[in-house]
C-alpha cells in the first residue's frame, strides 16, 4: 500500500522534472510501459488471495488514473510552452508601415457633388443631366431671355464657330437648360436637381471660365415661395452640418423666376452670397407646355465650387482646375 | 451706380442711419454693394481768408501768411506756390487731426506758425497735389470745411438688377426708399420755362416705334465756359462722373437726378431740321469717344437734313458736340424703344450711361420735366435765353401700361402665406401703382417708370418685396410620400469614381476646351469644334478625348517632383457627327511611374505596364463579353494599343502613350492610359444564380507551344466555343519563351477546371475532356504538346 502511494508520488515528480516531449514519453514507459512499475503491480494482482483482489485492483486503477492524468497535464504544459516560445520568436515590428497599394481619391468638387446629390436624394429629388454644348434657345430663349435682353450681359457667353442643326450653339452658361429639357419630356410633379459644368468668359482669382453649378427644380400644384425658403434652408443646414446656420433671401432678378431672390448664408458673423432662386416664371412653364395656372414651383441654383471652398476652407478657385496632386490628395 | 447719400436724402429722408438705409435698399432688391465715406475723417479745419502773404525771412520757397478765420488773425507759414492774398482756403487749426498728420503750433525756420493751409490731398479728398485747395470766394469765414464742402457724406454703390432701370436715378432710388420705409418723397420743383425767343428746329420722327417721343429746345447765347457750380461737380464726382463743361455736366446731372438721359448739340453744326431715323447702310459717324463707326440700318440716329449727328440713345457725334466756341445749343430729351438700344453695346464694344438706361427702359412721362430742369440749370449757370419747347410725339407708339389683375388667392398660393386686401392695397399705394379692387383681388395699372410689371407674378413679387422676403415663413412642402427609382442595371458615376479611387487613381477636373495641338496629336482631329471667342489659344477648341487633359496633368505633376502619377477624369467629350454635336460622357485614366508605390520589403519597383492598367480596365468594366483587340490609335504606341469591344462595338481604348508624344509632352517615362465610354462602364447586368456542383472538381494543367503571333484571345474564343461542358474554366497561367522553345514560338501553360454537375468524373472522363481541348489547340493553332 505504501508502495503504491510512493509510486504515484515518484511518477508525478518524474513527469514534473521532465523538460521535453521525448523524455516525457520515456519516463511514461517507466511507469506505464509493458514492464513499467505500475504494470508490474497489476501483474502481481493475480497472486493475491481472491478476497483482497477487488480492493487492491481498485487502488491500483486509481493510482494508474492519477499517473495518466499527470502525464496528460504535463504533455499539454510542454506543448503550450513550445508554442509560446515559437510565437515569441515570430513576433513582428507591428509599427512598420503596411504594404501594397494605397488608394486614390475624389476631386473635392465631386465630393461636394456626391454630398449634394445624397442630401437632395433624401429630400426626394432625382438627378437630371443635359448637354454642355447648348443652343441659344435652351440656354436663353426658353428661359425667358430673348436676344438682346439686358440680363444676357449678366452671362458672358462662349459661342462656337459656325452653325449646326439648331442654329447658333454655345457653351451653357448655367445648368438651367437641363431643367427646360427635363420639363419638356416630363409632366409635373417634378423634383430634380441638375448638376454640371458651366462656362462663362471670365478668368481671374475668383472666376474660372469653367465651373460647376447645381440647380434644383420642384414643380407641383402647391409648391410655394415659403417652401422654397424651407427646402433651401434645410439643404444648407444639412450640407454644412450646422443647425444654427442662418439663411436669408433678398429680392433679385432672374428672367426665369418671379419672384426671384438671392440667397445669403451666415455661420454667425457676416453674410455670404451663395446662390439664386425664385418661383419658376409662368412663361418658362408655358414654353414647355406646362399649365402655369395649375402648376407652380421653385428653382434654385448655386456654385458647387463655391460650396466646396466654404466647406473645406479652400481660398483660391483656380486650385480646383490646376490638378496639383498635392492639393487633390488633401481630400481623400 | 454710385451716388451720394446726402443727395438721396434731399429727396427722401427716412429716420434711418446709413447702414439701415443701405440694408433697406438691399432687402428691397436694390443691392448696395458697398458704402464709403466721401472723405476721410479730419477735424478743426475751417474756412480761412488769406489776408496777406510775405516772403519768409529765412526760406525762399516759404511764405508767411496772415489768415482770418473769424477771430484773431493767425500767422501761418505756407509753402504752396498758389497762395495769394484774398483767397479762401481750408485752414487746419492747431490741434486739428488730418488724415495723415496732426497740426501743432511750431516754429518753421524761426517763424511761429499756428496752423496749416491745406491742399485737397492733405485733406484726403483728392490725389492731386496742385497747391492749396481754393474755396469759393463766398465761403463763410470760420465755417467748418466739412460742412462747406459737404464732406460728411457717404457714397453708396448700388447694383440694380436689369429689370429695374427706374432705379438708375436719385429720384428713382428715393421713390423706392419711400415705398420701402413709408417716408415722404419730396417732389422735384421744376419751374415752367417761358420762351424768350422763337428760334426752333422742327423734329421729324421717321421711325415712331423706335423713337415715339423727342423733345428739343434751342438755347441761345449760352456761355459754355462758365464753370459748373461746386455742388454739381461734387455730386457728379460722387457718382463717378467727371466734370467736363457746364452744359455737359447739366445733362449728366439731370440724368442722374431724374433718370432721363439728355444730350446737348452745338446748334451751329446742325443743317436744317432734326429727324430721328435709322441709319442708311454705310453711313459713317465720328463719335464723342473718338471712334468713327460705319453704321447699318439697325442703328437709330439723330440726324439733320444732311448727316447723322448722334447715335440715338447711345452717344453723341464729335462734329456736333458742344465745344469752347459753342454759343447756341440744342437740348434733347427723348424716349427710345429699349429693343432698339438693347444689344447695341455688344455690337459696338462699348456702351454709355445713356444706353445703359435706355435699354432697361426710361420713364417716357418724364422727358418734358427733365427738359425743363436741364434748361433752367443751363440758364442759371451759363446764361442765355430759352426758345420754345418742341415736342414730337407719337402717343400710339409709347409703351402701354396695361392693367394687370392680381388675385389674393393666387398670392397666397404662390407665396405660401396669405395677405389681406388692406395690406396689399397699402403696398400698391406706397409703390405709386394705380389700383382698384376687383372680385377677389385688384386691378393694377403700373406707372410709366416701371417696365417690369406685366403679369400677375410681377405684382406678387412686389407684394413679397415690400412686405419683406424675410418676413415670409419657411415651410416644409406637404406632399404625398413616394420612393425614387433605383436602377440596378445602371450604377452611378459616383461608384465608378470610387472603384478607380480604390485602385489608386486620383480624380482630376481638366478644362473642356483645350489646345488645338492636343486634338491634332492625340485624336488626329484636324477640324475640332472651335470656340468663336476663346479666352486663350490653348483653350480654343472643345476636347474630343480626355487624353490631352490627363497627359498634361501628368506632365504638370511629374514636373512638380511627383515620381508616380495615377489620375482619372469623368467628363463629356465633344465631336461633330454630320450636323449634330455628340457629347458623350467618358471615363479616362492614366498611370505613369512605378507600378506600386515605393515601400519596404518588396522586390525592386518596376514601371507600370500595359497589363497593370488592363487589370484596372477589367475591374472597372466587369462586363461579360468585353474583348480587346490590337488596333492603332493616334495617341498610342502602335504595338501596345488595344481597342475595347463590347458586343462588337468599340467602347474605348487602352495603351501606352506613343513615344513621340511622350517626348513632345516631356514625360520621363511612358504612361499607360485608357478611355472608355461611361455608358458602357455604368451598365451592369443583374446577378443570375447558377446551381453549385456537389461533385469534386479536378484541376488539370496543359502546356503547348504555339506560334508567337497567336493571340491568347483567339485561343480563348476557340476553346470557349468548342470545349466540352465539363471544362468549366480555362485560362493561361504561364507564358515562356527561351531555352527549349524554338525562335518565333511561345509556350503557353493553361489551367483547366473540370467538373460535372451530376456525377463524380472518372480519370478516363477527365482525360477525354482534356484531350478534346488538345485537339482544338492542335487543329486550329498547330499547337505542339510540351
Amino acid at each position: 500500500m505504501q508502495d503504491l502511494d510512493a509510486l504515484v508520488k515518484d511518477a508525478l515528480a518524474a513527469f514534473a522534472s521532465t523538460g521535453d516531449a521525448d523524455a516525457l514519453e520515456q519516463t511514461k514507459a517507466r511507469y506505464l510501459g509493458k514492464t513499467g512499475l505500475l504494470t508490474e503491480q497489476l501483474k502481481g494482482l493475480g497472486k493475491l488471495p481472491p478476497a483482497e483482489k477487488p480492493a487492491m485492483g481498485a487502488r491500483i486503477n486509481a493510482a494508474k488514473s492519477a499517473i495518466e492524468q499527470a502525464l496528460a497535464d504535463r504533455r499539454e504544459a510542454l506543448q503550450n510552452a513550445r508554442l509560446e516560445a515559437q510565437l515569441q520568436a515570430e513576433a513582428l515590428d507591428v509599427t512598420l508601415p503596411g504594404r501594397g497599394n494605397s488608394i486614390g481619391g475624389l476631386h473635392p468638387v465631386s465630393r461636394t457633388l456626391e454630398r449634394v446629390e445624397q442630401i437632395f436624394h433624401s429630400l426626394g429629388f432625382e438627378v437630371a443631366d443635359g448637354p454642355e454644348i447648348e443652343t441659344d434657345f435652351y440656354n436663353f430663349t426658353a428661359l425667358n431671355q430673348p436676344e438682346n435682353h439686358p440680363a444676357r450681359s449678366m452671362h458672358d457667353t462662349f459661342y462656337l464657330q459656325g452653325e449646326n442643326t439648331g442654329g447658333k450653339h454655345l457653351l451653357r452658361t448655367h445648368t438651367s437648360p437641363i431643367q427646360v429639357r427635363y420639363m419638356e419630356s416630363h409632366q409635373p410633379p417634378l423634383r430634380i436637381i441638375a448638376p454640371g459644368r458651366v462656362y462663362r468668359v471670365d478668368s481671374d482669382a475668383t472666376h474660372s471660365p469653367m465651373f460647376h453649378q447645381v440647380e434644383g427644380l420642384w414643380i407641383d400644384e402647391h409648391i410655394s415661395f415659403a417652401n422654397l425658403k424651407g427646402i433651401v434652408t434645410e439643404f444648407f443646414r444639412l450640407f454644412f452640418e450646422r443647425a444654427d446656420l442662418q439663411v436669408r433671401f433678398r429680392p433679385s432678378f432672374f428672367p426665369f423666376t418671379e419672384p426671384s431672390a438671392e440667397i445669403d448664408m451666415s455661420f454667425g458673423e457676416g453674410w455670404l452670397e451663395i446662390g439664386g432662386c425664385g418661383m419658376v416664371h409662368p412663361k418658362v412653364l408655358q414654353n414647355v407646355n406646362i399649365d402655369s395656372e395649375r402648376f407652380q414651383g421653385f428653382a434654385f441654383g448655386m456654385g458647387l465650387d463655391r460650396l466646396t471652398m466654404l466647406r473645406y476652407g479652400v481660398n483660391d478657385l483656380r486650385l480646383f482646375f490646376e490638378n496639383d496632386l498635392r492639393f487633390l490628395r488633401q481630400f481623400r | 451706380m454710385k451716388f451720394s447719400e446726402n443727395w438721396l436724402r434731399t429727396f427722401v429722408d427716412p429716420r434711418l442711419g446709413t447702414r439701415e438705409l443701405a440694408d433697406l435698399l438691399t432687402f428691397g432688391g436694390i443691392e448696395i454693394e458697398g458704402t464709403e465715406p466721401a472723405s476721410p475723417a479730419f477735424d478743426r479745419v475751417v474756412v480761412g481768408e488769406v489776408l496777406s502773404v510775405t516772403k519768409h525771412p529765412n526760406a525762399d520757397r516759404l511764405n508767411v501768411c496772415q489768415v482770418n478765420t473769424g477771430a484773431e488773425p493767425l500767422t501761418i507759414v505756407c509753402g504752396a506756390p498758389n497762395v495769394r492774398a484774398g483767397m479762401r482756403v481750408p485752414t487746419a487749426l492747431v490741434g486739428a487731426k488730418l488724415p495723415a498728420m496732426q497740426i501743432k503750433a511750431a516754429k518753421v525756420r524761426g517763424v511761429e506758425s499756428s496752423g496749416m493751409l491745406c491742399s485737397a490731398k492733405e485733406l484726403g479728398i483728392s490725389d492731386a497735389a496742385d497747391g492749396l485747395l481754393a474755396l469759393a470766394a463766398d465761403a463763410p469765414i470760420g465755417a467748418d470745411v466739412r460742412q462747406v464742402l459737404d464732406l460728411n457724406d457717404i457714397i453708396f454703390d448700388s447694383k440694380p438688377t436689369p429689370n429695374r432701370g427706374d432705379c438708375l436715378s436719385l429720384r428713382g432710388l428715393a421713390r423706392e426708399v419711400a415705398a420701402l420705409s413709408g417716408a415722404t418723397l419730396n417732389a422735384v420743383s421744376v419751374p415752367a420755362i417761358p420762351a424768350e425767343h422763337n428760334a426752333q428746329l422742327a423734329i421729324a420722327l421717321k421711325s415712331p416705334k423706335a423713337c415715339p417721343l423727342y423733345c428739343g429746345r434751342l438755347l441761345r447765347g449760352v456761355n459754355v465756359k462758365a464753370p459748373a457750380p461746386d455742388w454739381m461737380v461734387r455730386r457728379l464726382a460722387r457718382s463717378g462722373v467727371r466734370s467736363i463743361s457746364a452744359v455737359v455736366d447739366v445733362t449728366n446731372y439731370v440724368m442722374l437726378e431724374l433718370g432721363q438721359p439728355m444730350h446737348a448739340f452745338d446748334a451751329a453744326k446742325i443743317d436744317g431740321n432734326i429727324q430721328v431715323r435709322f441709319a442708311v447702310p454705310g453711313e459713317k459717324l465720328a463719335l464723342l469717344n473718338g471712334e468713327t463707326r460705319e453704321l447699318n440700318p439697325d442703328f437709330l440716329v439723330i440726324a439733320d437734313e444732311k448727316k447723322a449727328l448722334a447715335l440715338a440713345g447711345i452717344m453723341g457725334g464729335a462734329q456736333s458736340a458742344v465745344g469752347d466756341d459753342t454759343r447756341d445749343i440744342l437740348l434733347e430729351a427723348a424716349f427710345f424703344d429699349p429693343d432698339v438700344i438693347a444689344g447695341k453695346s455688344r455690337v459696338l464694344g462699348f456702351g454709355s450711361d445713356s444706353s445703359y438706361r435706355f435699354e432697361r427702359g426710361v420713364d417716357f412721362s418724364g422727358a418734358r420735366e427733365a427738359m425743363a430742369r436741364a434748361t433752367q440749370l443751363v440758364l442759371d449757370i451759363c446764361g442765355g435765353s430759352a426758345g420754345p419747347l418742341v415736342v414730337a410725339e407719337s402717343a400710339a407708339h409709347l409703351p402701354q401700361r396695361k392693367p394687370v389683375d392680381v388675385r389674393l388667392a393666387r398670392v397666397a398660393r404662390v407665396l405660401g402665406v396669405a395677405f389681406d386686401a388692406a395690406t396689399v392695397a397699402d403696398i400698391f399705394t406706397r409703390l405709386g401703382f394705380t389700383h382698384a379692387a376687383i372680385e377677389g383681388g385688384f386691378r393694377v395699372t403700373p406707372p410709366a417708370h416701371r417696365f417690369d410689371i406685366a403679369i400677375e407674378e410681377d405684382l406678387i413679387e412686389e407684394i413679397a418685396r415690400i412686405h419683406g422676403y424675410n418676413r415670409i415663413p419657411s415651410a416644409a412642402p406637404v406632399v404625398a410620400t413616394r420612393g425614387l427609382p433605383q436602377a440596378e442595371r445602371r450604377r452611378s458615376p459616383a461608384s465608378v469614381r470610387r472603384t478607380l479611387a480604390a485602385r489608386e487613381y486620383q480624380e482630376v477636373v481638366t478644362y473642356s476646351f483645350v489646345d488645338q495641338a492636343w486634338e491634332a496629336d492625340f485624336c488626329a482631329n484636324a477640324v475640332p469644334i472651335a470656340l468663336a471667342n476663346p479666352i486663350a489659344s490653348q483653350m480654343s477648341v472643345m476636347r474630343s478625348s480626355l487624353i490631352g487633359g490627363l497627359v498634361s496633368t501628368a506632365a504638370y505633376n511629374l514636373h512638380h517632383k511627383q515620381s508616380r502619377v495615377r489620375v482619372f477624369e469623368i467628363g463629356r467629350c465633344f465631336a461633330t457627327q454630320g450636323q449634330v454635336y455628340q457629347q458623350p460622357w467618358r471615363v479616362g485614366a492614366l498611370a505613369c511611374g512605378d507600378a506600386s508605390q515605393d515601400q519596404w520589403g518588396i522586390r525592386p519597383p518596376r514601371p507600370v505596364d500595359f497589363y497593370d492598367v488592363k487589370a484596372d480596365v477589367e475591374a472597372l468594366l466587369q462586363t461579360r463579353g468585353l474583348t480587346f483587340e490590337a488596333a492603332m490609335h493616334p495617341a498610342l504606341h502602335p504595338g501596345k494599343s488595344a481597342r475595347l469591344l463590347l458586343s462588337g462595338n468599340t467602347i474605348g481604348w487602352l495603351g501606352e502613350l506613343h513615344p513621340r508624344w511622350q517626348q513632345k509632352y516631356d514625360l520621363p517615362s511612358p504612361p499607360v492610359l485608357f478611355e472608355v465610354e461611361l455608358d458602357a462602364v455604368v451598365a451592369q447586368s443583374l446577378p443570375a444564380f447558377h446551381g453549385l456542383s456537389k461533385f469534386p472538381p479536378v484541376l488539370r494543367d496543359l502546356a503547348v507551344v504555339v506560334d508567337e503571333k497567336t493571340p491568347y484571345q483567339a485561343i480563348l474564343d476557340a476553346v470557349n466555343a468548342q470545349k466540352p461542358a465539363s471544362i468549366l474554366e480555362f485560362s493561361v497561367f504561364d507564358i515562356y519563351r527561351g531555352q527549349g522553345i524554338e525562335n518565333g514560338k511561345k509556350s503557353l501553360a493553361f489551367r483547366m477546371l473540370v467538373q460535372d454537375t451530376h456525377k463524380t468524373l472518372t480519370d478516363a472522363e477527365v482525360d477525354s475532356a482534356v484531350s478534346e481541348i488538345i485537339k482544338i489547340l492542335q487543329n486550329q493553332f498547330n499547337a505542339k504538346l510540351r
